[in-house]
């Protein structure tokens, strides 16, 4: 057994040489590849070399400024490079997130990034691959429609011997050539004349390759943003207010002399951080630092209730009208039979499992940034901005963080290291503490979502007026993020609005509005109830909301609740296929709800909903039981069916979809943000609690394939009409509808006595 | 400061720190292990969990005076991407992650488990992991993959 005393200094030598020698990985890529250093001003899309570089070992690099998150999308990524370039698999490397060295792309989120980014890299790598085979066909002497490729080598047809590599065709080189770009980010259409391969030819796109990142995860050698370290740095912790961004009135720095290893005590504007030489020492010092805080300016408001009131009586900022036909209000007002309900949801939070972590080492008028920011340029631009330094001074490199189902603190972390140290002049590591992320993570906004509908003397829905009101993600729009606002950055926008699908705009109805409005919020943004995107955005009330009335009136007209959307679901037949799929695959039986009576405490129901989610098709059947004694609803299993048009990678998609049915029930079961007007109440996973593996239900998944379509996104659709599926089924158990989130065993109770 | 003497993934090693200084800041700080993870400094989510003489352990909240001679293993003393542990194995093989940033306390949930129970059923497995948190619900894989480890195998 050897015994051996390792110094700190020591260990950041060799964590520094490792983590600084995989930040200037992408530099030394792009150089070993080409030969030659590249501008740091911006990547110009429109430049081939910009998207990616050959290796002479016949590497493809590729700069991509799509980031994973988590849910296995730079694999996806890496296999439509793989399959447009004809090149094995295993020799495409994805460098990703690097500011300096990738095209921006847009932010990863929204489900759009297989979408979007995986048709800019598909259409880009189309047109390396032609010009690789302009280059071999003047090497070999033969006409381009005379070549083949395979694993990266180009031969001749019918003369096999006659061939050269990619890697000896051009690797170490540029290729030196222009490729048509337009537009920005999510929406630039990359090189879109060229003409991609046919789907039906796909050896690499289609199959369940394993996720790169995954071995390391499991082993601890993976290197998290958590992870990072350079020489010298030192940590902080950030010390902030409970219940708006209030001015420290006094700081009583004597209350921490007595901790070994405190650097400073780092004021700015109502910033408040502790910087020390070691994690633990920055922890006890955050926690014993005596602030006196000013009275607040704002108050919270007093609980859920006064926040819903607040939605109900303000006015919307900006309406947007899905769908208007015909005339509801007077369909409404002659029709034979009347619904009128209110569906509410909470305050939820995004929950990340690390709190957020970030590195910033700011010299003078530069800054280097590791952080797990869905959006490295986003985040680049707020730093940049809060330094007030250059945007092109700020070099921001994505490491992951923990999982993300929406905008996270990884941005707000990345101004807070950064503060520390420009103050300091040394890099500072802060990561936040668990309290810090439950309060300050840019919550999913409250909702309500307010429907009419009316029925004639034949049993046809006549009327359909659906009114959403949600709060905009105040986080957004290039609003101050938390150390900007603390420091006087004001909001410049009421923030971006939380959607507009699933009001029920997938039926057909003969007079039917859908409106989704917009109350402001961005006042209270710096409130613990600040809000941002969080999986898909705002669906899941609007389609709790609109698929509990369909079911509603199903069950009025004793209808079964299959038979009865397939009446409306008229509009794409792919929605009404993915219906009668999934029903199908869960053995339902269309009866009409509520099922009779269960004799027993423990009544067994089942349920159903659709939802369309960015063009992808879901259905979900959900099995549940409630025990009528304790309200507590236990869910057995869900039958969700997906249609994401052309799958890439059918494993990856599947565990993506597991985990949103999960977190769907942990969202309609389980998750609600406690306040009152002192702060906010739940602060730990105790008070918060997210779903546990003795809650976990069965899960049976149902794919349509259509690889004559564009890929679309499943990181967010299957999460959309789990909520429903399992107020249908409470329906069908006892009789009672649920109409707020979360289903509690209380909720549940209460509603089973009216 | 003290000097502290630690066995980790059967190797001696000397730290100087804090006694009080919770056992995960030594590993991840001093030892630049990272596999276990910070989550919640609680004791609530599994994500720091070590074994400490064979038993599961949040290093978040032990301090590590109280580790000391006692053999801890990390997630790093079971193997390696080069040299895989069959847990670890059995995760790769059933893809059980998303972020994987909760997996060290899956895995050695998983690790102290099967120690144990060389052959769990699925409630076994749940009741025994059911203080492990996952936000990207990927339970319904870990579940298979400790499955997979225990018999070669995932039964329906």
């Amino acid at each position: 057994m050897d015994t051996q005393s390792i110094s700190r200094r020591d260990l950041l030598k060799s964590t520094g040489v490792l983590v600084v020698g995989f930040s200037f990985f992408g530099t030394a890529a792009r150089a070993l590849a080409q030969g030659d250093g590249l501008s740091v001003d911006g990547m110009d899309p429109t430049v081939l070399d910009s998207w990616m570089a050959i290796s002479k070992d016949g590497t493809v690099t590729v700069f991509t400024g799509k980031v994973e998150l988590g849910t296995g999308v730079i694999t996806a990524l890496a296999q439509i490079v793989a399959e447009e370039l004809d090149v094995p698999f295993n020799k495409v490397f994805m460098y990703s997130g690097d500011t300096d060295n990738a095209v921006d792309q847009g932010i990863t989120a929204a489900a759009r990034t297989i979408e979007r980014g995986g048709v800019q890299l598909r259409q880009a790598s189309a047109a390396a691959r032609q010009e690789l085979l302009k280059l071999a066909s003047a090497h070999l002497d033969a006409p381009v429609d005379m070549l083949t490729v395979t694993d990266g080598v180009v031969s001749v047809a019918g003369n096999p011997a006659k061939k050269i590599s990619y890697g000896d065709l051009l690797g170490g080189k540029r290729f030196n050539i222009r490729i048509t770009a337009s537009g920005n980010g999510w929406d630039m259409k990359v090189a879109p004349e060229v003409p991609a391969k046919n789907p039906k030819d796909y050896k690499v796109v289609g199959k369940s390759i394993p996720r790169v990142d995954l071995p390391e995860k499991f082993t601890g050698e993976f290197v998290y943003s958590q992870d990072v370290a350079v020489l010298g740095m030192l940590h902080g912790r950030v010390v902030r207010p409970a219940t708006s961004l209030s001015a420290p009135a006094s700081v009583d720095e004597s209350s921490i002399k007595n901790i070994p290893g405190v650097v400073k005590v780092v004021r700015e504007g109502n910033f408040v951080g502790v910087v020390a030489e070691t994690e633990w020492a920055a922890i006890q010092a955050a926690q014993a630092l005596k602030v006196t805080w000013s009275e607040p300016t704002l108050k919270m408001m007093s609980g859920p209730d006064q926040v819903f009131d607040y939605l109900k009586n303000t006015k919307s900022f900006k309406d947007n009208l899905v769908t208007n036909r015909g005339n509801p209000d007077a369909a409404f007002s002659q029709a034979q039979k009347k619904y009128e309900a209110t569906y509410y949801w909470p305050f939820q939070l995004h929950g990340m499992m690390g709190p957020p972590c970030a590195l910033a080492d700011v010299r003078g008028d530069k800054a280097t940034i590791w952080t797990g920011t869905q959006g490295p340029f986003r985040t680049r631009e707020a730093i940049a901005k809060m330094l007030n330094v250059p945007t092109k001074n700020v070099h921001l490199l994505y490491r992951e963080g923990s999982g993300s189902y929406g905008r996270l603190e990884s941005d707000d972390v990345a101004e807070d290291a950064a503060l520390m140290s420009r103050a300091v002049g040394k890099p500072v590591r802060v990561q936040w503490m668990r309290a810090d992320e439950h309060a300050w993570d840019p919550k999913g906004p409250a909702q309500i979502s307010t429907i009419r509908a009316g029925v004639d003397a034949q049993g046809n829905v006549v009327a359909w007026d659906f009114m959403d009101r949600s709060f905009p993600w105040s986080e957004s729009e290039g609003n101050p993020l938390l150390a900007s606002a603390q420091i006087g950055l004001k909001p410049m926008s009421q923030g971006f609005l939380n959607g507009t699908g699933g009001g029920g705009q997938i039926y057909t109805f003969e007079n039917q509005k859908v409106l989704t409005a917009n109350i402001p919020w961005v006042q209270q943004g710096q409130w613990p109830l600040r809000t941002s995107n969080l999986r898909a955005p705002g669906d899941l009330v609007r389609v709790f909301a609109s698929e509990s009335t369909i079911d509603e009136i199903a069950s009025d007209l004793h209808v079964g609740p299959v038979q009865f959307r397939l009446r409306y679901l008229t509009s794409d037949k792919r929605i009404s296929e993915i219906l009668v799929a999934t029903a199908k695959q869960a053995g339902w039986t269309d009866h009409v709800a509520p099922a009779p009576a269960s004799t027993g405490t423990k009544a067994p129901g089942r349920g159903v909903a659709v939802a369309n989610r960015a063009n992808t098709m879901t259905a979900a059947v959900a099995e549940i039981e409630v025990d009528k004694s304790t309200g507590e609803v236990t869910v057995k299993k869900i039958t969700i069916g997906h249609d994401c048009g052309l799958i890439v990678n059918p494993d990856g998609l599947k565990n993506q979809i597991e985990g949103n049915i999960l977190q769907a029930v942990s969202r309609a079961l389980l998750e609600e943000v406690h306040f009152d007007s002192t702060g906010q109440k739940n602060l730990d996973w105790d008070s918060y609690p997210v779903i546990r593996f003795e809650q976990v239900p069965e899960v049976e998944i149902v794919l349509i394939n259509r690889p004559e379509m564009q890929p679309l996104g499943g990181g967010e659709p299957s999460i959309v009409p789990v909520t429903a599926a399992i107020a249908n089924a409470i329906f069908d158990a006892t009789g009672a509808r649920l109409r707020q989130v979360p289903f509690t065993a209380e909720r549940v109770l209460n509603a089973l006595k009216v | 400061m003290a000097r502290i003497s630690l066995k980790v993934n059967g190797k001696s090693r000397v730290v100087e720190a804090d006694a009080n200084t919770p056992l995960l800041y030594v590993l991840r700080g001093n030892l630049a292990l990272h596999g276990p993870r910070f989550g919640c400094g609680l004791g609530q989510c599994g994500a720091c969990a070590v074994l400490v003489d064979g038993n599961t352990a949040r290093s978040c909240m032990l301090p590590v005076s109280a580790a000391e001679n006692k053999n801890i293993t990390t997630l790093e003393g079971l193997g390696s991407v080069a040299h895989p542990h069959p847990i670890q194995t059995a995760f790769i093989e059933e893809q059980a992650a998303q972020c994987g940033y909760c997996m060290n306390g899956m895995v050695m949930g998983a690790k102290a488990l099967l120690d144990k129970n060389p052959h769990p059923t699925v409630s076994d497995i749940k009741r025994s992991l059911n203080s492990y948190l996952c936000r990207c619900g990927t339970h319904l894989r870990v579940i298979r993959a400790i499955q997979r480890a225990a018999n070669g195998t995932v039964k329906a």
